[in-house]
């Protein structure tokens, strides 16, 4: 029997952690992550886990440590948020080209300039190019069981690349739900032991990671990491498959909700789809076919399925919780257009920037967008690229 | 557990699948393969009426590139000196000297 729990997002992620007892956690706090490494620190300080916890004096080395430890053999992992994932930017492109498998847990929240401590997405997508698996949450349910596939997932011979476990600052991370707990041996039998081919510590085998590559090499190096990338589509799916029989909840590349008949239809990412199917459930009780697309995974991009999804909408929205600043569209909004551009799909997009910096993103929010969709559907409209949501003019 | 890579088969020419994973090697001392000497600019050189072996140039030898056998030194590994000097300054007798270029 599952275990019902009430939990935040943080408190589920670090009772994932509690129950997977990896070997080394090397952390430095910050906003609204922070609890992650409090609550894991708890759980050894306690004889709960016998997992290495190593205070670092900032994000550089706990990213550093992390690559080092999971370099070494151990199964690693830290947490972080905005500009600590900032401070990591070096060593997060070294993780994935030195194909090391380790997990990250991150809370989501603005990057500064100007200072802020509230959810977007400004510090994953800024990280989006670095070679790292991403795989956003809805709520802490996703939270806790996206990170009970990251290891998997990121282990996988095929794949070995870092993997970047995102739910939103503050909305997912500090706000207590309902939740649905795998027992223990369950998670323990379904993540399973850590037992790479090579490591650095094995002592029949000298090892040496991240050699320098010269021009001659460097691009065949990042071919590699395409095709690990590539290689993580099937075991994302594989890893699903399998967590379904042990949880119940089936998950994918994006979730589509009432989107087979839509007309109308909002791509988002994390926390705002909950609120989004919402305003879903109130336009479809007046006849209004709206729709969502919410991916889930974000790094590989599902662009060919997405496509394929939202090909017989009549507009679409992106909505992206980070600027760019390409000043024609924001990173969600650039790839999903691309992706309909090279499956040939023609449907009227519109990129919206939303939720920047923590500001509210309500029922009416969404509802407002779809307005907005059912205009350019029936041509009263020409769709605008970009726009805000809930920007005071 | 991996085969030791074989480098001998990895060069400019190697296809990307013939690259492993993060460019991980398995198996030690591959560095010697890899004629790097060709990074000098300064050369240092042997006197060896100066020279006593008494041995002090070989361990700061970043490189290891100051072999020794039967208790005596033998000439520089010109394949792998960087020509860094360390050597020039560690010696007390004025036995190794540097010059320009390769």
């Amino acid at each position: 029997m599952s275990i019902r729990e009430r939990m935040s997002g943080n408190e589920a992620v670090a009772y994932a952690i509690k129950q997977i007892n990896p070997d080394v956690m090397p952390a430095f706090p910050i906003t609204p992550s922070t609890e992650i490494p409090q609550m894991v620190s708890t759980f050894i300080a306690n004889g709960e886990i016998d997992t290495e916890f190593i205070p670092v004096e900032s994000e550089h080395s706990s990213m550093s440590a992390t690559m080092g430890a999971s370099a070494a053999g151990a199964r690693a992992l830290t947490a972080t948020s905005s500009c600590g994932l900032a401070y990591m930017w070096e060593l997060l492109y070294v993780a994935a080209s030195d194909r090391l498998p380790l997990v990250l847990a991150l809370v989501n929240r603005a990057l500064t300039g100007p200072i802020n401590i509230n959810c977007d997405h400004s510090d994953s997508m800024g990280a989006r190019d670095a070679g790292w698996i991403q795989i956003y949450a809805e709520n802490n349910q996703e939270a806790y069981d996206n990170f009970i596939q990251s290891f998997r997932i990121s282990e996988h011979p095929d794949v070995m690349l870092p993997f970047m476990a995102c739910q939103d600052g503050f909305i997912t991370s500090h706000a207590v739900e309902n939740i649905e707990l795998i027992e223990t041996d369950k998670v323990k039998a379904f993540v399973g032991d850590y037992n790479p081919e090579n490591y650095l510590l094995n002592a029949e085998m000298p090892m040496a990671v991240g050699p320098y590559a010269t021009s001659p090499f460097y691009m065949e190096t990042k071919m590699n990491q395409r095709l690990a990338m590539k290689n993580a589509k099937k075991v994302i799916l594989d890893v699903a498959a399998e967590f379904e029989k042990i949880s119940g909840r089936k998950y994918g590349f994006f979730e589509e909700y009432k989107l087979d008949d839509a007309e109308v239809a909002i791509v988002i990412m994390g926390s705002a789809a909950g609120t989004t199917k919402d305003a879903i459930d109130a336009l479809r009780a007046k006849g209004i076919k709206a729709g969502l697309l919410k991916i889930r995974v974000f790094r590989p991009f599902p662009g060919e399925e997405i496509a394929e999804a939202l090909k017989n909408v009549k507009a679409v929205a992106i909505l992206d919780r980070a600027e760019s600043f390409s000043a024609c569209g924001g990173p969600v909004g650039s790839e999903v257009k691309a992706a309909m551009f090279d499956a040939g799909v023609n449907v009227k997009a519109v990129n919206y920037f939303y939720g920047i910096g923590g500001r509210d993103y309500t029922v009416e929010s969404a509802t407002s967008v779809f307005e907005d969709l059912m205009k350019i559907a029936d041509g009263s409209m020409e769709p605008e690229n970009f726009k805000y949501v809930g920007l005071r003019k | 557990m991996a085969q030791a890579t074989d480098i001998t088969k990895i060069n400019e020419q190697s296809p990307y699948g013939d690259l492993t994973p993060g460019n991980q090697i398995y198996g030690g001392g591959g560095a010697k393969m890899f004629n790097t000497g060709e990074w000098r600019t300064q050369t240092p050189v042997i006197d060896w009426d100066k020279c006593t072996h008494c041995l002090l140039c070989t361990p700061v030898c970043p490189d290891s590139s100051i072999p020794v056998k039967d208790g005596k030194r033998e000439d520089f590994d010109y394949d792998h000196c960087k020509g860094c000097g360390i050597c020039e300054r560690v010696c007390s007798f004025g036995a190794i000297t540097m010059k320009e270029g390769m």
